[in-house]
Formats: C-alpha cells, structure tokens, sequence
C-alpha cells in the first residue's frame, strides 16, 4: 500500500467516524445509539490498523486491537446487557429541536478546523489532516453529553468523546506512548465498571434512568 | 524509596479489599497511611539532603516543589485516616454503612491515596492525567456511598463533568505531545517532565498555546475553578466527612500542581505571560463568586465546599502572578488552606452527627455540647478567613503584597473577595458555637487528635516558618519561575 492510498482510506475513515459522530447526536433509540458507537469504534481500529501498517509503528497494531476489544466488543456488549437486565433496550428518548442541534454540531466541526489549522500546517504526518475530525469528534460528544438528559446517552457520549482523543493521538502524533494507552485504557475499563453501577443506583433509586429528574442539588434563592 | 511509598498504599488498598469489614479494620486503614507518611517523611529527607531525584528508569521524580505536597497529602490522609475510625464506626452504628461499604470505603480510600501519590511522583505528563482520572474514579462511587437521591445526584455529576472536563486535558497532553515529539523524538521519553523542562523553550508556542487552553480547562475543573466548578459543591457535601476533608484538602492541590506544572511549560515556550494572565483570570473569578455563594449556603459542608472554591482561587491567582513572593505565597497557601480545611471539615462532620442533619439553622451550642469541637471549628472558621495568628493569614499576607506590587489594579476586587467570605463565614459559623445546646442535640465521642494536630500546625505556621520548608519552598519558585 503507498502512502497516498492510505492517507486516502485514512481520510474516508475519517469521514465515517464523523458522520457516525453526528448520527449519534441525533439518533433517538438507544439501541440504534449502542450500533453506531460501535461502528464508530470499528472505523477508528480500521483507521489506526492501516497507518500502523503504512508507517511501520508496530504499536499501532495494538492500539487498533485494544480498540477492536473494548469499544466494538467489550463495552457496546455490556451496555448492551446492562440495558437488557435495567430493560430499557426500546426506551426512546424525547429530543427537542434536532435541526438546532445539527447546525451547533456543524458550528462545532467548523471550529475544530480553525483551531487546529495553525497545527496541522506544522506537521508532515500522513494524518495530519485528520486532526481537525478528532477534535469535531471530542466536541460533538460534549454536545450529545449536554443536550441529552438519558444516563445512557451521556455515557455512550463520554465513550465517543474517548474515540476522538484516540483519534486524535493516532493523527497528530501515530499515538501514544504504549504507556499511556494502556493507562488509559484501563481507566476506561474502571469507568465502564462505575457507570455499570451507576445505572443500577439510579434507576433503583428513581426509577428511571432519566437524569434530567435529579435536579435537587441547586443553590436555594 | 520512591517505589516504596507507591507500593504501601497499594498493598494497603488489595489488602482491605478483602478484609476491609473487619472489627480493626480502621486501625489497618491507619496503619497503611501511617507508613505511606513514614516512607514520605524518608523521601523527603533524602530529597533535602540530596537534592532532586529520578527513580524506576526516569518514570518517577521528586523535587522540592511536589515533595512537599507528597509529605502533605501523606499526612492528611494519616490523620484523616484517624478521623475516619470514630467517624465511620458511629455511621455503621447509624446502619448507614454494612458490611460491604465498609470493605469498598476502605479499599477505595487507599487506592484515592495511591492515585495522589502516583499524580505527584510521576515524571510523565500522560501518567500525571491517567492518575488524576484514576483519584476521580476512585471517590465517584464514595460520594455516593449513602445511596440517597442526592448522593447518586452529586455523584453522577461528579462523574460526567468531571470525566468531560478531564477529557480536554488529555487532548491538552496530546498537543504537548505533537510539541515534544519534534524536538525530543518519538517515544515515551517525550512526555517526561525533566526532559520537556530542559528544552521548553524550542517548543513550538502556537501549539503550546492552544494545548494550555485545553489543559486548563481540564485541570481546572478539577481544581475546582469557576465556571467550571458546578459539580464541587455537591461532590464535597454529599460523601462521608472524611472523603470530604480528602477531596478538598488534597486533590485540588493535586489538580492545581498538575496546572502549574503545565504552565511552567508554556511560559518557557511562549516567552508571555498568557498562562499566567489565564490562572489569574480563573482565579480572580473564583473568589469573587465563590465569596458571594458563600452568603446564601444553608449547609454547612456546602458552605465549605465553596470555601475550597475561594481559597483554591486565591492559590491560582497566585501562581499567575507569578513572581517570588506570589509563588512562595501560592504555596503556602496550598499547604495551609489544606490543613485547616480538613481539620474544619472534621469538626463540621462531628457537628453534623451531633445535631443529625448538616443545616446550619439547626445546629448550636457547639461549644457547651463539645467543647472541644467547638473551640476548635471557632478557631478553624478564625484560621480559614486568614486572620492572623494562623498560617492562612501570612499566605494571604504575601499574596495580597504581591499583587499591589505586580498587579494593582486588581488589589480591590482581590479585597473584595476575602472580605465578602471572611463576612459570610463568621456570620454563620457564630451562632452555631455559641447559644444553649438544643433538645436534638446528642454527645458523641469524637476524634480530637487530628483536628488538634491540623490546627497546631496550621498555629506554627502563623506564627513561625521552619528552616527546611523555607528553604524547599525558595527551591520550588526557582524551579516554577
């Protein structure tokens, strides 16, 4: 594979986990949710696996398969079972203004773009023009964890928010090093744990996992 | 050594992770802080005799700007440790606590302290933000250990704007990465303190900029800083007591050392001040809101919460004037605001036991109930608004002189600030020391070591610098000029 074949598979993998970054803002079933993050972490280990093998960084071919392990396997499963035990599997979340949402997250990518310009000028990395779809990533995940009141939602945002920082390594730097990855991924893993119990306290105690109800800690006027 | 003091408080949190509910499991808990202090009272000595150290290939490094936060936060967790014996037992007694939050609560408790230890020893940037997260994970689920509605509200905030907030700090890290690699080569060596200090001034600034937007918005929520301070309050008011004096006693510090740490970065590869004028800016903001939500707090380990707020403010407003007064002052301040502040967190969760509840209009008589505990949440209160003998006064002392010198026109609102929350914390900590002990006011035994302990120090510090820590601290402005 030559290097500007890959850079051009890199960039439509780009496009992907972009477009499946807004398919999650706006989608409102939570099992179509969970399908789209996993597709999303699916083109990050493809885009990782290919620059690995272009750039002959064998630490990327890690990376792509801790990637493949957790976030297409390991995490869309348990959520998958969390949601199957808690059933809410079919629960359809109420959203309001979905156009507005899209042209904030559209405003959002356009941003990205200026604040990392000046960077990707600097760089001569085969990914370097990806840098600017990690960052739209990470702040697309901060729109969905602020617009969407579901504890499910917000944590399927807070994990797309990871897949941008991933991305975002793999595109500025080819990664890591290994042992951050693996901190971070381990991090990810006690996080998974955390919320795994956090769904059950909250939809025992307010029987729901809507958080938009737990509005009681408010300064008082 | 290093390695050592990393390793007590690991072994400690396996360990009561399975014997955790047991009978003496507060004095293994007490045991296990108490060495980590041992084993940070050694590496200190050996850093003041020998000056700066690396360990475990270059992975660890000690200087004299976080020794002494290692000493600090070692220590606190020893006494906290103390506190939590009474403390926890009387909750298991209330039925609030079984057996299986006993083992996690103390399990947790060393993990959080490993954490702190690991985000201060560490000589690696990526490592520095991996334990940061890592002391967030490990208090989520102890601030929601009461299982009430507001716990798991506090709790669950606590998690998603913390894990939001922590998430641009590591694309921050990334950034400084992209920087380092250029200049230090691929690898992890690139991210390693001692070498990004050396070469901080070949960094390429445009990219040093924007990474230090992103960390400190990370960092800074974390440490706590307006407006991104939302979740602090109810994180630090719902947990136990002693998670309470933990959090806000020692991880700000610990956010805010990884923020200067930056910072010190940045300036050596921009050659301005817009690192500092950023923490000045944070900081000012802080203080004035944090004093003016202090005037309409009705629980009094909220109250507190934004207190940290203000003081952490005035820490971070501080480091960003920069300079060697302001420095030394921010790092006074940093160990003082921590003492008092757990010691105050104490008193105030042996009052809330007392009078069960935490409302400040329901809570009097302190002094004639448990004298003890009330002269020693008056002095406290007297401390934390930095009036003089204690050590917060002389902190607040130099920060106050610096600022006229370096930034003037800041002076009043400065004022303004301490003034508000020295008013707000008086006028509500007075009647709940003094007055008749009300009819649902019950006697306890409480833990007076730790809170006696913090307040002497804090006492000294007013009063009379030591020797060695003037001299670590003159050490720590020259490595953060």
């Amino acid at each position: 594979m030559t290097l500007p074949l890959a850079a051009q598979i890199n960039s439509v993998m780009a496009a992907l986990i972009l477009l499946t970054a807004f398919g999650l803002l706006i989608q409102r079933r939570i099992l179509g949710l969970l399908h789209l993050f996993a597709w999303q972490g699916f083109f990050l280990s493809v885009s990782t696996a290919i620059v690995g093998y272009v750039t002959g960084v064998h630490h990327l071919f890690i990376s792509s398969l801790l990637t493949l392990t957790f976030k297409v396997i390991l995490l869309p499963y348990i959520l998958y079972a969390l949601m199957k035990k808690l059933k809410i599997r079919r629960e359809i979340e109420s959203m309001v203004n979905i156009p507005g949402t899209m042209l904030i997250g559209i405003a959002l990518v356009i941003f990205s773009y200026h604040l990392t310009s000046p960077i990707t000028h600097l760089s001569n990395l085969v990914t370097r023009s990806t840098l600017a779809v990690a960052l739209a990533t990470v702040m697309l995940g901060l729109l969905m964890m602020v617009t969407r009141s579901h504890a499910v939602t917000q944590i399927i945002g807070f994990l797309a928010m990871e897949n941008g920082l991933f991305f975002a390594a793999t595109s500025a730097t080819y990664g890591m090093p290994m042992v951050v990855e693996l901190g971070v991924a381990l991090d990810l893993l006690i996080a998974a744990l955390i919320f795994g119990i956090f769904f059950f306290h909250i939809s025992t105690t307010f029987d729901s996992l809507d958080v938009a109800q737990m509005a009681k800690l408010k300064e008082e006027d | 050594m290093l390695i050592i003091i990393l390793s007590i408080s690991l072994f400690f949190a396996v360990l009561l992770a399975f014997v955790g509910d047991w009978r003496y499991a507060p004095e293994i808990n007490i045991a296990g802080s108490a060495a980590t202090f041992a084993a940070g009272v050694a590496l200190a000595l050996q850093v003041y005799l020998h000056g700066p150290m690396m360990g475990g290939h270059k992975f660890f490094f000690v200087d004299a700007f976080n020794v002494y936060l290692a000493v600090l936060t070692s220590f606190v967790s020893m006494t906290t440790a103390i506190f939590s014996r009474r403390y926890m037992r009387l909750e298991r007694e209330h039925g609030r606590v079984g057996h299986w939050k006993m083992r996690f609560y103390h399990a947790m408790y060393q993990l959080f302290i490993f954490a702190m230890l690991l985000a201060l020893l560490t000589n690696n940037f990526g490592v520095l933000w991996i334990s940061m997260e890592l002391a967030t994970l490990s208090t989520v689920l102890l601030v929601s250990l009461y299982r009430t509605p507001t716990a798991i509200e506090a709790a669950w905030k606590y998690f998603i704007l913390c894990g939001v907030g922590i998430a641009q700090a590591l694309f921050g890290t990334v950034l400084l990465y992209f920087a380092a690699e250029r200049v230090l080569g691929v690898g992890g060596d690139a991210l390693l303190w001692t070498n990004l200090s050396q070469v901080s001034s070949q960094l390429e600034p445009t990219v040093l900029r924007l990474a230090f937007v992103f960390l400190m918005v990370g960092y800074g929520t974390k440490v706590g800083l307006v407006p991104l301070h939302n979740w602090l309050p109810d994180a630090h008011s719902e947990g136990p007591t002693p998670i309470s004096a933990v959090l806000s006693g020692l991880l700000l510090n610990v956010a805010l050392y990884a923020l200067v740490r930056c910072k010190v970065l940045v300036d050596g590869s921009t050659g301005t001040h817009m690192a500092g004028r950023m923490l000045m800016g944070f900081g000012l903001l802080s203080i004035l809101v944090a004093a003016f939500s202090l005037l309409r707090q009705k629980d009094i380990k909220r109250m507190f919460s934004y207190s940290s707020i203000e003081n952490m403010g005035v820490a971070t407003f501080a480091f960003g004037i920069g300079g060697p007064i302001a420095t030394f002052g921010a790092l006074l301040h940093m160990l003082v605001h921590s003492l008092t502040k757990s010691a105050i967190f104490f008193t105030a969760g042996h009052a809330a036991q007392m009078h069960g509840t935490q409302e400040m209009d329901k809570i009097r008589g302190l002094i004639k109930g448990n004298p003890v505990v009330g002269w020693a949440f008056i002095f406290g209160a007297i401390a934390l608004v930095g009036m003089p003998p204690f050590g917060l006064f002389a902190s607040e002392f130099l920060i106050l002189t610096a600022t006229i010198k370096d930034a003037p026109l800041l002076t009043p609102l400065l004022l303004l600030g301490l003034g508000v929350a020295f008013a707000a914390i008086f006028r509500k900590v007075q009647p709940m020391v003094t007055g008749l002990v009300p009819s649902w006011q019950t006697p306890l035994k409480a833990a007076h070591v730790p809170v006696l302990l913090h307040m002497t120090l804090v006492l000294i510090l007013g009063l009379y610098m030591p020797r060695f820590l003037s001299d670590w601290f003159h050490l720590a402005v020259g490595i953060l000029k």
